[in-house]
C-alpha cells in the first residue's frame, strides 16, 4: 500500500518532448515508473523514449488507460495544460512547472472544483513511492521504501527530509510535494488524511514555510483527525518579514502566516514540532520506537 | 512588481477611474511647471516610492503656491524616505507626483487582491479609509466589507450593490462606487495585478467618489504577457544586489548579520538560515541558486554575496537533486580562484555526484572546512566567525 500513486500507475507526460520533460521522463523510466505515453501539440504520431506520443491528452486518453499525467510544459501554457488533463478526467494531475501565473490558477482551481481529478503541484517536485513509481524531478536514489509518510511545500527541503528518514532506517511509504505556491492543487490536510488511512504509514513529516496559512489549517484538522505521531518543521523562523506595499493582504491573513503562528498552532495540536531541519529523521525515529 | 502612484493612477484614468489631475516632476523647475499646467489654488506633493505610509513620513506635503510646490519638491527630491513600510535606510525619492488640491467629505478604504486563502478575488472595503486599516481589520473586523467574486460567475452586480448599501452609499453614489469596481476588476484582469488599493477613496463636496490613492502590484509571473507594463519596472525602489542576482535568475535577499550562504532550493535556504541562527550565528544574505545551478551561476553567486562588505564566512549547503554537486564544486572553485576569497568558507555537499564534488574540492588545495551534515555545518560556520560578532 501506499498513497494516490503505485507501480501500477500508469503515467502520461505532457510536454515529453521538452527538454525538462524529456530529461525527467526519462530518469522515472529509470526508476521503474510505468510511462505509457506522452502529449506534444504537433507531434502526434511519432516516438520518444519509446512511448507513443499524441496531439493531446483527449487523443492519448482514447487509445490507452491513464491514470497520472505529469506536466512538464512551459509557464505560459501550464493553465492549458492541466485544464485539457481535467476535461480528459485524468485522475491524478502532477503540475511540475514552475512561475504559472496565480490569476492562472484561479481559472484552474474553479475548474477542478466539481471535477473528479485531483491536482498536485503546481511549482512542486512531485510524488514517489518508493521501489515503485517516481512521478517528478526528485532524485530517486535518496529514498528507500518504509514507514514514513512525507509532506512538503519545498523542494529539496523535501530531500533532507527524505534523507534524513532513510538513513536512520524508517524509509518512506510516499512522499508528497505539495509546491509552494499559493493557489495549488492539493494541500496539508488532504495529505494528511490519506497518509491517516494508510496502513503502511506509521507516521508522516510535515514540512512547512512561512507565508499563507495552510499550516494553521492542518493543525487544526490534525487536533481532530490524525491519530498517527506527526512531526513538523516551519521553515523561515529567521526570514525578515517582506516588504510590501499594500495593506490589503494582512488583513486578510492577519497574524497568521508568520513561523511562530505555525509553530504555536502545531504544538497546540499535538504534533512534534522542531526547530532544526537537521533532527526531523532523528525525532521521528524517537517517536515510533516508543 | 510593484507599481508608483502615478503609474497605477495612469492606468485608473485609462479605465475610467476618477483621479485628480496631476503631473510628475523629477527637478524643482519641472514640478513648478508641473503645478503650472494643473492650475489649481492648492497643491500636493507626493514621493513616488515603493512603500505606504508616506504621509506621516514627510512623503505628503501641501503646498500653496507654485514657489512652494518648487520648494517641497526640491526638499523630498534626492533623499531616502523612510516609512512604516520601509527597512531604516529608507527608498530613495527620483520623482514627485503633483496633483491638484481636493475637498474631501468622508474618507473610505477599498481594495482587491488575488485572495490565496478564498483562491480568487476579493474586495475589501471599509468606511473607515485614509487611517490604521489594519488596525480596525484587528480591533473591529465588523467594519471590514469582504465580496469575494465566485470565478466561474464573475462579478456579480447584487453583491456589488450590497457591498455599496453597506457602505452606506445610495443614488448616484452608489452608481459610481460600482463602476469604480467594476472598473478594478477590469483592470485586475487585464493587466494581472494581484493587489489594487485605493487608500483612501474619498467622497469630495461635490459628492464625487475620487481615488486619492493608487497601489498597484503585478503579478511577476505574469510579465511575460505584460511587456509594456514591465517598462514601468523602476529598479531604484529594489536593493542593488537583488536587482544584479535576478538579472542572473538568483534569488537573493540581503540581511543585516555576517555569515553569507549559497543554498540550492528556497525552502533549504530559508532552513540553513535558520540553523545559523539556531546556533548562534547571523546570515548575511538569502541566498537560492536555483535548480539548474551550472558552474557560470555558482560563480556569479559567490561573486554576489562577497559584494556585500559585511561577509566575514561563507555558508555553501547544496543537496543535489537534479542539480549535480561536481557542477557546483567546480564553480565553487572558479570562484575563490578568480576573486581571491580569503575568508572560511564551508561547504556542506550531499546527493547526487555528492563523492565527484568532495574530491573536486580536496584537490584543489582551497582551504575549505568541509562538514558532514546541516548541523556539522552551521556549527563548524559560526565557530569560524566566532568574535566577529559583536
Amino acid at each position: 500500500m501506499s498513497v494516490l500513486v503505485s507501480k501500477e500507475s500508469r503515467i502520461l507526460c505532457q510536454g515529453i518532448t521538452g527538454s525538462q520533460g524529456s530529461f525527467h521522463t526519462e530518469q522515472c523510466i529509470e526508476y521503474g515508473s510505468n510511462i505509457v505515453a506522452g502529449v506534444t501539440p504537433g507531434k502526434g504520431g511519432s516516438t520518444h523514449l519509446d512511448v507513443p506520443v499524441f496531439n493531446s491528452v483527449a487523443e492519448a486518453k482514447a487509445d490507452l488507460e491513464i491514470d497520472v499525467s505529469m506536466i512538464f510544459v512551459p509557464a505560459k501554457f501550464a493553465a492549458d495544460a492541466m485544464k485539457s488533463a481535467i476535461e480528459s478526467e485524468i485522475g491524478l494531475i502532477v503540475c511540475i512547472t514552475e512561475g504559472v501565473p496565480v490569476q492562472d490558477m484561479i481559472e484552474v482551481k474553479a475548474m477542478l472544483n466539481g471535477s473528479d481529478s485531483i491536482l498536485l503541484g503546481p511549482n512542486c517536485p512531485g510524488i514517489i513511492t518508493p521501489d515503485e513509481t517516481k512521478i517528478g524531478i526528485m532524485p530517486g536514489f535518496i529514498h528507500q521504501k518504509g514507514s514514513v509518510g512525507i509532506i512538503s511545500r519545498s523542494g529539496t527541503l523535501t530531500y533532507e527530509a527524505v534523507h534524513q528518514t532513510s538513513i536512520c532506517g524508517l524509509g518512506q511509504s510516499t512522499c508528497i510535494g505539495i509546491g509552494g505556491d499559493p493557489i495549488k492543487g492539493l494541500n496539508f490536510i488532504e495529505c494528511l488524511s490519506l497518509f491517516e488511512k494508510d496502513p503502511e504509514t506509521e507516521g508522516i513529516v510535515m514540512v512547512g514555510e512561512i507565508g499563507g496559512s495552510d499550516e494553521e489549517k492542518a493543525a487544526e484538522f490534525i487536533k481532530e483527525n490524525i491519530s498517527k505521531p506527526v512531526v513538523a518543521y516551519v521553515a523561515g523562523v529567521s526570514a525578515p518579514p517582506g516588504k510590501r506595499m499594500g495593506h490589503a493582504g494582512a488583513i486578510v491573513t492577519g497574524k497568521e502566516g508568520t513561523a511562530l503562528s505555525k509553530y504555536e498552532a502545531l504544538n497546540d495540536a499535538g504534533v512534534a514540532t522542531t526547530d532544526s531541519p537537521a533532527l526531523i529523521g532523528k525525532i521521528m525515529k524517537d517517536l515510533l520506537n516508543r | 512588481m510593484n507599481l508608483h502612484e502615478y503609474q497605477s493612477k495612469k492606468l485608473f484614468l485609462d479605465h475610467g477611474i476618477p483621479v485628480l489631475k496631476g503631473e510628475i516632476a523629477n527637478s524643482l523647475n519641472e514640478a513648478k511647471s508641473a503645478a503650472e499646467k494643473i492650475q489649481s489654488a492648492i497643491w500636493v506633493v507626493k514621493a513616488q516610492v515603493h512603500a505606504g505610509g508616506r504621509g506621516k513620513a514627510g512623503g505628503v506635503k501641501i503646498a500653496k503656491s507654485i514657489a512652494e510646490v518648487g520648494e517641497r519638491a526640491a526638499e523630498m527630491l534626492g533623499t531616502n524616505l523612510i516609512t512604516k513600510q520601509t527597512d531604516d535606510l529608507g527608498l530613495p525619492v527620483r520623482m514627485v507626483y503633483i496633483e491638484s488640491g481636493t475637498s474631501i467629505q468622508s474618507e473610505y478604504y477599498l481594495s482587491l487582491l488575488v485572495d490565496r486563502t478564498k483562491e480568487s478575488w476579493t474586495f475589501i472595503a471599509s468606511k473607515e479609509g485614509g487611517v490604521d486599516i489594519e488596525a480596525i481589520a484587528e480591533e473591529s473586523p465588523d467594519k471590514i466589507i469582504n465580496y469575494t467574486i465566485d470565478p466561474l460567475k464573475g462579478l456579480e452586480i447584487e453583491s456589488l450593490k450590497e457591498m455599496a448599501d453597506r457602505m452606506d452609499f445610495i443614488d448616484d453614489i452608489q452608481s459610481q462606487f460600482i463602476s469604480i469596481t467594476k472598473k478594478m476588476f477590469e483592470i485586475a484582469k487585464e493587466k494581472d495585478a494581484n493587489l489594487i488599493e485605493v487608500n483612501p477613496l474619498i467622497l469630495d463636496d461635490e459628492n464625487q467618489l475620487i481615488a486619492l490613492d493608487a497601489k498597484i502590484t503585478i503579478e511577476s509571473n505574469a510579465l511575460f504577457r505584460q511587456k509594456e507594463l514591465l517598462l514601468l519596472k523602476d529598479d531604484s525602489q529594489e536593493n542593488e544586489l537583488e536587482v544584479k542576482a535576478s538579472e542572473h535568475d538568483l534569488s537573493y535577499v540581503s540581511l543585516d548579520g555576517n555569515i553569507a550562504c549559497m543554498v540550492n532550493g528556497a525552502g533549504l535556504a530559508m532552513a540553513t538560515m535558520d540553523l545559523i541562527k539556531l546556533h548562534g550565528g547571523e546570515p548575511a544574505n538569502f541566498l537560492d541558486v536555483g535548480g539548474g545551478a551550472t558552474t557560470e551561476r555558482v560563480k556569479m553567486a559567490i561573486e554576489i554575496i562577497m559584494e556585500n562588505p559585511n561577509v566575514d564566512a561563507i555558508l555553501i549547503n547544496i543537496f543535489g537533486g537534479i542539480v549535480r554537486c561536481d557542477v557546483i564544486a567546480q564553480g565553487i572553485y572558479e570562484a575563490v580562484k578568480s576573486t581571491k576569497i580569503d575568508i572560511p568558507i564551508v561547504v556542506r555537499l550531499q546527493g547526487t555526484n555528492v563523492e565527484l564534488g568532495r574530491k573536486i574540492l580536496e584537490e584543489s588545495g582551497m582551504k575549505i572546512i568541509s562538514a558532514s551534515d546541516l548541523t556539522d555545518a552551521a556549527i563548524k560556520v559560526v565557530a569560524s566567525v566566532k568574535g566577529k560578532v559583536e
